[in-house]
């Protein structure tokens, strides 16, 4: 019982971390319309940021200041805003596919840098030793398992109310105006440039809260982490939950995860012994067969867009009545 | 012609080796309906999109109500009085009608990050405010029953009538029309005359590409012919109806 109780908190804690990576997509494609193919980057930078700031020191290595978890945290959340904020400069006047590519590219560069500066990134073997917040007043692995679910569903829940509030204020209006036709947006006064730095730069910090909690979780990271599939499993999730439905895409990470851990653990234990070492492609081929389906079947999401928004609906009783001066 | 809402000084577009626009100078009468018309190619436009800031002019210069406004951003010329609609409807269309108008105005509240999280009570009372406004707006272009609609779902020509709307929230001094009746039917075309004279009694100056003849004639004055980038015409549209050249190289001959 204890088993499966901690196996299903493991379970969560992971699906929780990706969900706020997927909000943090979310905010740049399904509201800004900006197309981010190099997730994993950012997420890397705030794992690498917080490791390298709130780890263990190890002999000739750089970092393991062991910083306060939160200090820590925010310096890996800043790394990644910086990173962000550098790329959006250089290339937010790309549009889609060649911002897509451009940021792939950015990912891939980032994967680079963390499996060769070994000095600072541990190289191919990684950083590994994290003092996880409050492991040591809490002791019990199971208790501390709870709480570290608990902790992250609280960010993943101050996040998700974050961003409702950004989406459903006249902020939200102009990112969905700027994703929908830039030309008109500018016509009506709108800064497309401000608008798409700020929605990339914030999407991105928030990838990198996902990947300091992930790296307080697992007190271990390496250029394993930063694998492209992560990115693609991020947009699976986007687009099955619904792009530009914030629920929609934490119901999407936990669809997709559960479907992700369901596969694997289905192919570990009834696949042939001479399929066994496919099981890797096999799940990756599974993703992207899901991501196609969804395209087609029903491209915006299990819980669509909504375009009428709530807060609409609540018109004051004033101005009911037209009387011809505006 | 005194206090010009707009006034275009020897404005001048290349496009590589080919000149669009050469050295059009104009002044538009605060309150006026001025027709701008000429064959296709003749530079309408391109003279728009400078005007509005979508293009850079090569050299000239454009002030609106007296300030000098060449080369600001699009963006920028909203908020000074100075708003327009396209040849081709831009609505958004994955938002809602009314969404689309309260978008409008320029510099809100609740459009910075800031805001958005920590604004709620001031942000609520503006959005309030300005939900309002785009009720009235849109019960006067007659599109208060598709408030909540996408507007990607409504026909060209609601569109036209909705980008009017949105420019209005603006409370623009001036409005430039890209072929508004270009692709409308005609009770809608109708509804847009009689808003736009509507404004334009109200004091909203208008600038108007127009290829039908009949809405030139009958609504705009006064009329301006471009022709190979440079204005040819410039007068009343009784002028117009007679003047040979224009008979000639743009109206055809008297039916």
């Amino acid at each position: 019982m204890i088993g499966l109780i901690s196996y299903l908190a493991f379970f969560a804690t992971m699906a929780g971390i990706l969900a706020i990576v997927v909000l943090g997509l979310n905010l740049q494609w399904g509201y800004t319309g900006l197309f981010n193919g190099g997730v994993v980057a950012f997420f890397g930078a705030g794992a690498y940021g917080t490791m390298i700031l709130g780890g263990r020191p190890e002999p000739g290595q750089f970092g393991g200041f062991e910083w306060p978890f939160l200090f820590a945290l925010a310096g890996g959340v800043l790394l990644a805003g910086a990173i962000a904020w550098i790329v959006g400069i250089l290339t937010l006047r790309l549009r889609h596919d060649y911002l897509a590519i451009a940021t792939f590219g950015v990912a891939v560069a980032f994967e680079s840098i963390a499996r060769n500066a070994e000095w600072l990134t541990g190289g191919a073997k990684g950083l590994r030793g994290f003092p996880r917040p409050l492991e040591a007043a809490i002791g019990n692995t199971f208790v501390y398992g709870l709480c570290f679910l608990a902790m992250v569903m609280a960010v993943l829940a101050a996040v998700y109310w974050a961003l409702q509030r950004l989406v459903q204020s006249p902020y939200g209006r102009a990112l969905r105006a700027i994703r929908e036709d830039e030309v008109a947006a500018r016509s009506l006064g709108k800064n497309p440039t401000r608008l798409r730095l700020q929605s990339f730069v914030i999407g991105s910090m928030i990838m990198g809260v996902a990947g300091g909690l992930y790296v307080a979780f697992y007190a271990f990271v390496s250029p394993q982490d930063l694998a492209p599939i992560l990115t693609f499993q991020v947009w699976a999730m986007l687009i099955v939950g619904g792009a530009g439905n914030n629920r929609g895409a934490v119901l999407g990470a936990f669809l997709i995860w559960g479907a992700w851990t369901g596969s694997g653990f289905a192919l570990s234990k009834f696949a042939p012994a001479a399929m066994q070492l496919y099981t890797g492609p096999i799940q990756y081929i599974l993703i992207g067969t899901v991501i196609v389906v969804m395209l087609l079947w029903r491209p915006q999401g299990l819980l669509p867009e909504r375009i009428t928004q709530r807060f609409t609906k609540t018109a004051s009783k004033v101005g009911t009545t037209s009387k011809g001066a505006f | 012609m005194t206090d010009p809402v707009l006034s275009l000084s020897a404005l001048t577009r290349d496009f590589g080796p080919f000149r669009a626009v050469d050295g059009v100078s104009l002044t538009i009468r605060r309150g006026s309906i001025t027709g701008l018309i000429g064959p296709n190619g003749a530079g309408k436009t391109t003279l728009f999109n400078m005007v509005a800031g979508t293009l850079k002019p090569t050299s000239g210069t454009v002030s609106l109500n007296g300030t000098d406004i060449t080369g600001l951003p699009s963006e920028a010329l909203f908020a000074r009085g100075l708003a327009r609609t396209f040849q081709i409807p831009r609505p958004f269309r994955r938002m809602s009608v009314l969404d689309n108008v309260m978008l409008a105005p320029p510099a809100q509240l609740g459009e910075t990050v800031f805001g958005a999280l920590f604004g709620r009570g001031k942000v609520a009372a503006e959005e309030a405010r300005l939900r309002d406004k785009a009720r009235d707006i849109l019960a006067f272009m007659t599109l208060d029953k598709l408030a909540d609609q996408p507007a990607g779902k409504i026909s060209g020509g609601q569109m036209k009538l909705l980008e009017l709307a949105r420019a209005l929230m603006g409370d623009p001094s001036v409005i430039l029309l890209d072929e508004p009746a270009a692709g409308v039917n005609p009770s809608l075309t109708r509804t847009l005359i009689e808003r736009i004279e509507e404004l334009n009694r109200r004091g909203t100056t208008f600038v108007v590409i127009e290829h039908d003849m009949d809405f030139v004639m009958r609504h705009c004055d006064p009329v301006i012919a471009l022709a190979e980038g440079r204005v040819v015409f410039e007068g009343s549209a009784d002028e117009a109806r007679v003047n040979p050249l224009l008979l000639d190289a743009y109206l055809g001959a008297p039916a």
